[in-house]
This record gives C-alpha cells, structure tokens and sequence, in this order.
C-alpha cells in the first residue's frame, strides 16, 4: 500500500476544498480502505469525514421525503421503524447487504459509490482491466463470466455494479444533493452512474471535488407495497446474482402504477420502465408479472456461462411482484 | 488528542508518513507511533500486543477480526488504527470480570461446543455479544442471519447458533 497522509475534516467546506486538491474522503472505508490493500485505489491524501456530525442524521417521518445524510450508518437507517413500514424495499437493499459489522462501517454515501467487485478488477496487476487501467483491455471478456452484467456492458467492460441499497434507490426517482467548489446541486440518483461505453473508468457522473451530502426519496403510496429481493449463491452475507426492487399500487386488481428495478445483473443501477408500462393499467396476476419480468430482462446479452441468470433475474423480478402483490 | 491532525495542520506530502495516534483499548490508554497504513487490527496485535483478535482475509471478509467501537462490532481490519482514536475500542481480552470469570457468551462457547481450532472463536464471541445486545438473537434463523459475517472453516455453527440461543434466552428474560 502506498503511504498517505491522514487528515479529519471538521467541516464540509474544508473537505470539498481538500477533495477538489485530488484528497480522497474516507467514510467507512470499507471500500476504500480494502481497495487500497490491494493496490487498487493509492490515494495520496486521505480526508477522514466521520466527523461531520451534520451529515450522520437521518428523518424518515417527513410528508413529503425521506432525508438522509450521507453519513448516515446502512445498520442504522435499515433498523428504522419508520422505513421498515412505509419503504420496506429501502430497508432490506440495507439488511440484506455485507455484514452486521460492515453496515455498522459503511455509510450511505459510501455505500453508492463501492466499486465493483469483478475479480479482473480486484484482481490486479496480472489482469487486464480497462477500469482499472485504461487501454489495458479487458480479462473477462475471454476468462471467467459467470458473475459478469448481461445489461449495459460493452466491448470494454462488463463488470457489474454491486451495491443492494442503489438498485432500490433507482426504482423510487430518489435525488442526491451534491456539494462542489461552486456550490449545490441536485442529481437525480438515476444520473449519477454511467453505463461503461468505452470509458469504463469513469464510473459516475460527479465532477471532481464534488461529494455527496444527502440522499432524498419522495413519498409515495407504492413505498408500503414495495420489496427487495436478492438471490445468491449462499443464503446470507454474499452479493446478489439477480435482485429485485419492485412495488405496485393497486385500484382492486388492477395495477394503478408500479416501480421495477434490477439489480446485480447490469453495469450500473437498472430501472427497468418497459417493465413498468407492461404492468399498469393491467389486471395483476402471476403471468403478468412474469412479462414483466421477461421486459426487465430484454436486452439481456449473455456470456459463455452468466446465461442462466436471465431466467434467474426474470423469476426474481416474478417472485418479487408476488410479494409485492400481498403487501398493496 | 495528540495524535489527531486537523486540516490546517496537515503536513506536506513525505516519502514515508508516521503518526501519533491514542487508542482507548478495554479502558487502558495506548499512544503509539505508528505507519499511517496501519489498521486498528494491526495496532492491536503487533503494537499493543492484544492478540485475540485474529486476522483471516484482511478484506472485511471473515469476521475473525471482529472488535466493538463504542459498543458496535465492526472489522478492525478494515479500520485504519488513525480512525479509532476518540473512540472506545474493546476485544475479547476486554470480556474477562475482574476475578476471574469468563463472560455468559465466553462460558456459553464452552458448554455449547462452539468451536474446534478456535481460529474464529474470538471474532465470533464478539460479534455473538453485539448480536444480543442489539436484539438481533430473537429466532434461530434471525441469528444465523446476524452472525453470517462470521465464518467458521471448522464448521461449528451449530454450536455457536446453540451458545447465542442460549445466552440471548436468559439475557431477555
Ligand atoms: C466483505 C464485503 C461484503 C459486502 N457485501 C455487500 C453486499 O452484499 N451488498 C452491498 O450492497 N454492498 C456490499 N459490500 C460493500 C459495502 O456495502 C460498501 O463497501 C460500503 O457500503 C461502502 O461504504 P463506506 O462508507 O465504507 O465507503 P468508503 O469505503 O469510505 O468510500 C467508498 C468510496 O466513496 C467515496 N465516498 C465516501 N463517502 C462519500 C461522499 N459522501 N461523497 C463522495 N464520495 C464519497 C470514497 O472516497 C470512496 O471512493 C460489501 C463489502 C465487503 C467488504
Ligand atoms: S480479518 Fe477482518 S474480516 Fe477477515
Ligand atoms: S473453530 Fe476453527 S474456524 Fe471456527
């Protein structure tokens, strides 16, 4: 690992100005910190922001959304009584992801911007990456697929986007409000990651000194009926092989609106609207959500050995609805 | 907090960079002088000589590192020892009463056959401690849900779901 300096910001002022001289903000470092260990990341300044206090609190009691900073704990926000009731897909992108000790690690904001976990990446110098390292090429592309996108990949990238908590943000229009040398903006969560076209690289859309301070999500009926569902090759403690955020309001049988998100099988967080369209308006039962799950998945490219998790992320989109179903 | 460096006294860059950090371990204060690279599971073992808890993947993976901060259970690996000064640390070695006598969750490991080289044993117990504290131990696959960042090689689950079973049994009345 490369020697860094270590410095704890005391304000956000301080730690833009430090992050736009090319610091890196360490938050949980969950993902920073592992990155760094493996030769990944070598970041030659570090900015410890755990103790901006403003950034820690989070509200989910607000009529219009919920607020959260983005140094709020995944372990704290997910044990939230108030989301458990009125977002439970929010909740369990939270509980379901890494470890008890991890989410009481890693924050919000860091949570968005993991990165992702194809092992051609992790796997360092003997492998070629063009995220990691541009031009290189790319090793999966002749080596191991199993656990590479069938959506939004290109010939220089299919490593997927792994974070539980953004597939369910993407299918709720949440927005991200962002702190730069020239001040605030708005982001809508859906444009913060970038498909990796041919600069896989660039993983986002934030300019450089810009961080993340808070996470909004709007209020709406579909919140109560909403779940995340993620399928793995153990039961517990991995990363998803195909997830689901999915909700449904309903007028009797019939589906008013509905909100369909993918998640572990594509290059970024996935909205899936064709998959929404196919559902409102329509009377709800097992079949319809199955096309919708086929709708999510369209497009779908597979590998020499990911094509099973098409039909996997088609069931899981299904299964995902059913339960849905029970909770409108 | 002499270790603590804020902004405006950050140094320029140096070839190799050292830091003064005070950590709070089990109560006991310890000011080392260490590389900044050094994770708190590192200062515990090669600087503190707290050796309990154990290093299995470095990467967050095991759980065999497991410590509370301010009571919360994290991996001390993925914890630069510079993040912890300010801050309450406590390891297995902190668990012990003062005569003597091992914690609930200790003796429950033993009664329960918890372990067999022992290698996670340590990261377990912490982990099985914070478990109950947070209310997580209510049913047996609630357990296993809250304990899966704690993996065991020799395969003693059972017994370890059994011991917290148990100890959250008689905490909760
Ligand atoms: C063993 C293991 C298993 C895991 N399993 C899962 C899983 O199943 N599902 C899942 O979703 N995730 C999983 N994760 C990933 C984990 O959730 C992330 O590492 C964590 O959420 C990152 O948050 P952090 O606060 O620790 O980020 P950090 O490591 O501190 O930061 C991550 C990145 O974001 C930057 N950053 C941090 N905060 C901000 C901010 N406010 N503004 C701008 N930039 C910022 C940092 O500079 C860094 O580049 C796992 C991780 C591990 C180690
Ligand atoms: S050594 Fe820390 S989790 Fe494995
Ligand atoms: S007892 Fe050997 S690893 Fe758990």
């Amino acid at each position: 690992m490369q020697p860094f300096t270590y410095v704890r910001a005391s304000n956000v002022g301080d730690a833009v100005k430090a992050l736009s001289r090319g610091a890196k903000l360490l938050a949980g470092g969950t993902t920073l910190y592992d990155l760094m260990k493996l030769r990944i990341e070598r970041p030659e300044r570090i900015i410890d922001i755990n103790h901006l206090g403003e950034l820690k609190h989070f509200d989910t009691s607000g009529e219009r959304e919920l607020v959260f900073g983005a140094l709020a704990r995944m372990s704290e926000v997910a044990a939230d009584a108030g989301l458990v009731r009125d977002y439970p897909a929010i909740s369990e992108s939270l509980w379901r992801a890494a470890s008890q000790q991890l989410r009481n690690m890693a924050s919000l904001g860091g949570n968005l911007l993991q990165r992702t976990r194809c092992p051609y990446f992790r796997g360092g110098e003997p492998y070629a990456c063009n995220k990691r390292d541009p031009g290189s090429g790319c090793a999966a592309a002749e080596g191991l697929d199993r656990g590479q996108a069938l959506l939004g990949a290109s010939p220089s990238c299919s490593a997927v986007y792994p974070g539980d908590f953004a597939a369910a943000l993407v299918a709720f229009d949440a927005e991200i409000d962002v702190v730069g040398p020239g001040g605030e903006r708005v982001l809508p969560f859906e444009e913060l990651h970038r498909e990796p076209a041919d600069t896989p690289q660039k993983e986002t859309t934030l300019e450089p000194g810009e961080m993340i301070v808070r996470i909004r999500i709007p209020v709406t009926p579909l919140g109560r009926a909403s779940t995340f569902l993620k399928v793995r090759d153990r039961e517990s403690y991995a990363f998803a092989l195909a997830s689901a955020a999915v909700a449904l309001e309903m007028d009797g049988d019939v589906v008013r609106d509905a909100r369909v998100a993918v998640g572990g099988l594509a290059t970024r967080p996935w909205r899936a609207r064709a998959a929404e369209r196919l559902l409102i308006g329509r009377r709800f039962d097992e079949s319809a959500a199955r096309a919708a799950g086929e709708a999510a998945l369209d497009g779908a490219i597979p590998g020499r050995s990911n094509a099973f998790r098409i039909e996997l992320g088609i069931r899981t989109v299904t299964d995902a609805l059913m339960t849905a179903r029970q909770r409108a | 907090m002499t270790g603590t460096v804020t902004l405006s006294q950050a140094q320029p860059r140096r070839a190799t960079a050292s830091l003064s950090v005070t950590l709070m371990v089990n109560g006991a204060i310890h000011d080392l002088f260490i590389d900044v690279r050094t994770s708190l599971l590192d200062a515990l073992r090669e600087h503190i000589g707290l050796t309990g808890a154990k290093k299995g993947c470095d990467h967050g993976q095991c759980g065999a590192c497991t410590v509370h901060i301010d009571g919360r259970r994290v991996v001390s690996c993925l914890t630069l020892a510079a993040q912890a000064q300010g801050y309450d640390v406590g390891t297995i070695e902190g668990l012990q009463g003062v005569d003597g006598a091992l914690h609930p969750m200790q003796q429950a490991f033993i009664d329960h056959d918890a372990l067999q080289c022992g290698y996670c044993t340590p990261g377990q117990i912490m982990s099985a401690i914070a478990c109950v504290q947070e209310g997580h131990a209510k049913s047996l696959d609630e357990i296993r849900e809250y304990m899966s960042g704690n993996l065991c090689r020799c395969g003693a689950y059972v017994g370890i779901v059994a011991a917290i079973e148990d100890v959250a049994a008689r905490t909760q009345g």
